[in-house]
């Protein structure tokens, strides 16, 4: 069952004439992990990126379609391309969160790294935060690593760490979907791991969309694989299926390695 | 909300800069105006400074004999004469203004005007600036290639800060060292007077070298190592590729550095003031003192008044363009800023 | 040939670097070297009318104190409007001319603020002498707030909003505490910076021989007075100035160099 629905969406960057997303139609489910794969330059990231209207820091981009998300409360699905207004866009940001590539710590302790979300949230109460830090880093098996030095600065910690560390921070304000554009690509194969660990544990509590371009990565973690190619959605469905039985000749190329 | 009303601030903040400029050039052009209707574009051909010429008139006319005296070496052109007569009349430096006769054998009863001409500090600023050029120019290219491409990386990194520091020190102090030490040995090597356009000249020079090494390095280091390596990898000396790949890729901060410095130069103050010798007259010999814009106006704003301080703002407002149009041509067809 | 060519060109380079050397090192031994016969310690406890430096080293920090004052919100501000804020033509030609306006002649500015100020309230005055090292020092702090701020990776500003901040929460909890120290380092740097001008001082606070802090009238300058007491026929007088030349750069130097020790100290 979805909680978001992406609908015939287009989407072209500023002071670009052609749209860099054409026609996108698919499902992200809930409580499942979908990847988004495909080579360079296809628009997954574009895709990720406007499930959270972050590009809406650079004003000038133009959106066709509709990006569905379920409320909770109403049971309901609102266009979240029709936000407008500061407050709105917030609310939306605190239901789905989003994880870099590069790992971006704030530069503040640990505490307050976790804490951040949650203070804007309006939540003052020093016992409730504490709880809710502790929860979040548990919850992104980083409790261990750091319950003894919470106010040290974030930036001492490893890559792995680090990410890990953004991780227990989105999670910390329980949003509903977690968006990851390529959370592992910078960081050693062990601390993948784990981090890929973590990402299906997750799935209990949060919706997950990745984006990644390590195809086993994908075969590995993913419920639903979504392939795309140059702004078009050539092939979505199971992951079993897309990579043991694809129906596309392309996504058959993409992941035997004849291109990308 | 918060955000709206930061997001207005920092605008005004920002605009700030606008105004000032805009200030800048209004005020400077308002307060100059009585010169400038004065003496119109031959303020920049005059000579004298402060000079006093007596008027001489007929008893029978009072207009067309003014342009015998005094206001012929000013005026080329008849047009500004009229000019030039009604502002006599109100002109305040004089104390004999409504005097229309003159008794030629009677003093006190003489009409004079004051002439305020530019010439001098304007050709002072000019030659002043070429000689550090031609002096800056060549060290401070030879320190940007020892910096950027023959010194290991932790010297490069202790001499580029030493640069830096001279970058930092006061002008006044260069024009104390300049006079008491630098002076003497600039007229022992090449004669004449110890405070004059070539000391002026190459103290300046001094000053605009770390400048120009600094952002001249900083051009040469944005060429891309792949660039010099396949030059290296064909045989090619240092210099030639100094030469052949660097100079010519980093061509445009190169040169953007050099007119910059020049723009800078030209504002120099202190360090010439205790170096050119503040004279008013042309220097027949580059070993004369003579005077610049900004000594001009350092040595003389405090006591000036009504035409002679409208004078000195002339000379500003014109040192300001002359700077504004030089670091702007700088700026816009050379150091171009990579965008975020 | 080539390689003889090569040689010279390099060794050519290598002594332009040992002339620069030279220059820096002739003019400080000649600060240390002057300024110590010079100076005794009972410069920092007197006035000049007594002979001293007191008044004029308290009055020069005074007003550079009160210029960075107005100069460093103003300008940091701006900074973070061309860099967080300004989207095309305008932001960018504000930067431009931030950027010009920071290699304008410093004696125009003075002129400037003698017309606007000096001359309406009838007189020199400290606050004059202030507000034209503001006018220097605001165009520093907007170049170097935006080129520290440039320096913040954009992921981190996207982080911030995707956990749902607002724009200007981002820019003060997040981007200019990442830039923090290199804004620290310019902010130093511009102190040392203005704090070492004369011209910009010399008709709008003059100097004054006496310890004053009414700045309403001709305010004390140390570098005001060291272009004056150069200018004195007497010895005294002389050697006042490069004991006070000594003094100045020692300040400067030392401030510059704390800044850019900061910097180097902070590797996260």
């Amino acid at each position: 069952m979805p909680i978001m629905k992406v609908e015939d969406f287009y989407f072209t960057y500023p002071g670009v004439s052609a749209p860099s997303l054409k026609g996108i139609t698919l499902p992200i489910m809930k409580n499942k992990i979908t990847a988004l794969i495909g080579p360079s330059g296809c628009g997954k990231s574009t895709l990720l990126r406007s499930m959270n209207r972050i590009h809406d820091l650079y004003p000038g981009n133009k959106y066709e379609g509709r990006i569905e998300l379920l409320n909770l409360e109403t049971d309901e699905f609102e266009n979240i391309l029709e936000i407008k207004k500061e407050n709105d866009f917030i609310k939306l940001r605190q239901k789905v969160g989003m994880i870099f590539q590069k790992p971006t710590p704030f530069p503040m302790s640990i505490f307050d790294n976790v804490a951040y979300g949650l203070k804007i949230m309006g939540i003052k109460n020093k016992s409730e935060l504490h709880d809710r830090v502790e929860d979040a880093l548990k919850g992104a098996a980083l409790w261990k690593e750091v319950h003894d030095r919470l106010d040290k600065s974030a930036m001492g910690l490893s890559g792995g760490q680090q990410q890990r560390l953004c991780i227990a921070r989105a999670v910390a304000v329980k949003p509903e979907v977690l968006l990851f554009d390529e959370p592992t690509s910078a960081l050693d194969p062990i601390s993948t791991g784990a981090i890929e660990e973590l990402i299906v544990e997750l799935k209990n509590d949060v919706s997950i969309a990745i984006v990644t371009h390590n195809m086993q990565q994908a075969s590995r973690i993913s419920d639903y694989t979504a392939f795309m190619y140059l702004g078009d959605l050539i092939e979505y469905d199971e992951t079993e299926k897309i990579f043991l039985n694809p129906k596309e000749q392309k996504t058959e190329d993409y992941i035997t390695g004849r291109f990308g | 909300m918060l955000e709206k009303l930061f997001q207005k601030i920092s605008l005004l903040s920002a605009s700030l800069v606008l105004v000032i400029l805009v200030g800048i050039f209004t005020t400077l052009f308002l307060a100059a105006k009585p010169a400038i209707d004065e003496y119109g574009f031959n303020f920049v051909t005059e000579k004298a400074w402060d000079k006093e010429v007596p008027l001489v008139q007929d008893t029978t006319t009072q207009n067309i004999d003014n342009i015998a005296v005094g206001s012929a070496e000013d005026l080329a052109d008849d047009d500004t004469v009229i000019d030039d007569e009604d502002d006599v009349i109100s002109d305040e430096d004089d104390a004999d203004d409504d005097t229309i006769l003159m008794d030629d054998e009677d003093e006190e009863s003489t009409a004079t005007k004051t002439i305020y001409g530019g010439l001098v500090p304007v050709v002072g600023t000019l030659l002043t600036t070429l000689i550090a050029l031609i002096f800056a120019v060549p060290i401070a290219m030879g320190i940007a290639i020892f910096l950027s491409e023959i010194a290991p990386k932790n010297i490069s990194n202790v001499v580029g800060i030493a640069i830096e520091l001279l970058a930092a020190i006061p002008s006044i102090i260069f024009g104390m060292w300049g006079l008491y030490y630098f002076a003497p040995i600039v007229s022992d090597l090449f004669g004449g007077y110890q405070v004059s356009l070539l000391t002026a000249g190459l103290v300046l020079g001094v000053m605009i070298l770390p400048f120009m090494a600094a952002i001249t390095r900083d051009s040469m280091n944005t060429t891309p190592n792949v660039l010099k390596e396949s030059a290296y990898a064909m045989g090619a000396t240092k210099f030639e590729v100094i030469k052949d790949v660097i100079f010519p890729y980093s061509k445009v901060g190169i040169i953007g550095s050099i007119i910059l410095a020049l723009g800078r130069a030209l504002g120099e103050t202190m360090a010439v003031a205790f170096l050119i010798g503040s004279i008013f007259s042309l220097p027949q010999k580059i070993t004369d003192p003579t005077i610049s814009i900004p000594v001009a106006l350092a040595n003389n704003f405090g006591e000036a008044s009504g035409l002679g301080e409208s004078a000195l703002f002339y000379l500003a407002l014109i040192l300001f363009i002359i700077s504004f149009a030089i670091i702007s041509f700088a700026k816009f067809y050379f150091l171009k800023r990579v965008k975020k | 040939m080539r390689l003889l060519i090569n040689k010279i060109v390099l060794a050519l380079s290598t002594l332009s670097a040992v002339v620069g050397l030279a220059f820096l090192g002739w003019i400080l031994i000649t600060l240390v070297a002057k300024g110590i016969t010079s100076f005794h310690f009972e410069l920092f406890l007197k006035d000049l009318v007594d002979g001293g430096l007191r008044n004029l080293i308290i009055g020069q920090f005074i007003m550079a104190g009160i210029a960075s004052l107005i100069g460093i919100p103003l300008g940091m501000v701006a900074g973070i409007y061309i860099r967080e804020y300004g989207r095309g033509k305008y932001a960018e030609f504000i930067r431009d001319l931030s950027d010009i306006m920071m290699s304008a002649p410093s004696i125009v500015i003075g002129a400037f603020v003698y017309a606007v100020i000096v001359i309406p309230t009838g007189g020199t005055s400290g606050f004059a002498g202030a507000i034209a090292l503001a006018i220097m020092m605001i165009p520093i702090i907007i170049n170097t707030t935006d080129s520290m701020l440039s320096l913040v990776p954009k992921e981190l500003r996207e982080a911030g909003i995707a956990l749902g901040a607002s724009k200007y929460k981002v820019i003060f909890d997040i981007v200019i505490k990442a830039a923090k120290v290199g804004i620290m380092t310019g902010v130093l740097l511009s102190f040392a910076r203005i704090i070492g001008e004369t011209a910009p001082l010399l008709f709008t606070s003059e100097t004054s021989n006496y310890f004053s802090l009414n700045l309403t009238e001709s305010f004390p300058s140390l570098t005001v007075s060291i272009y004056d007491l150069a200018n004195e026929p007497e010895k005294a007088s002389r050697d006042l100035a490069w004991a006070a030349s000594f003094i100045l750069t020692v300040i400067v130097l030392v401030i510059n160099l704390t800044g850019r020790y900061i910097t180097r100290n902070k590797h996260k």
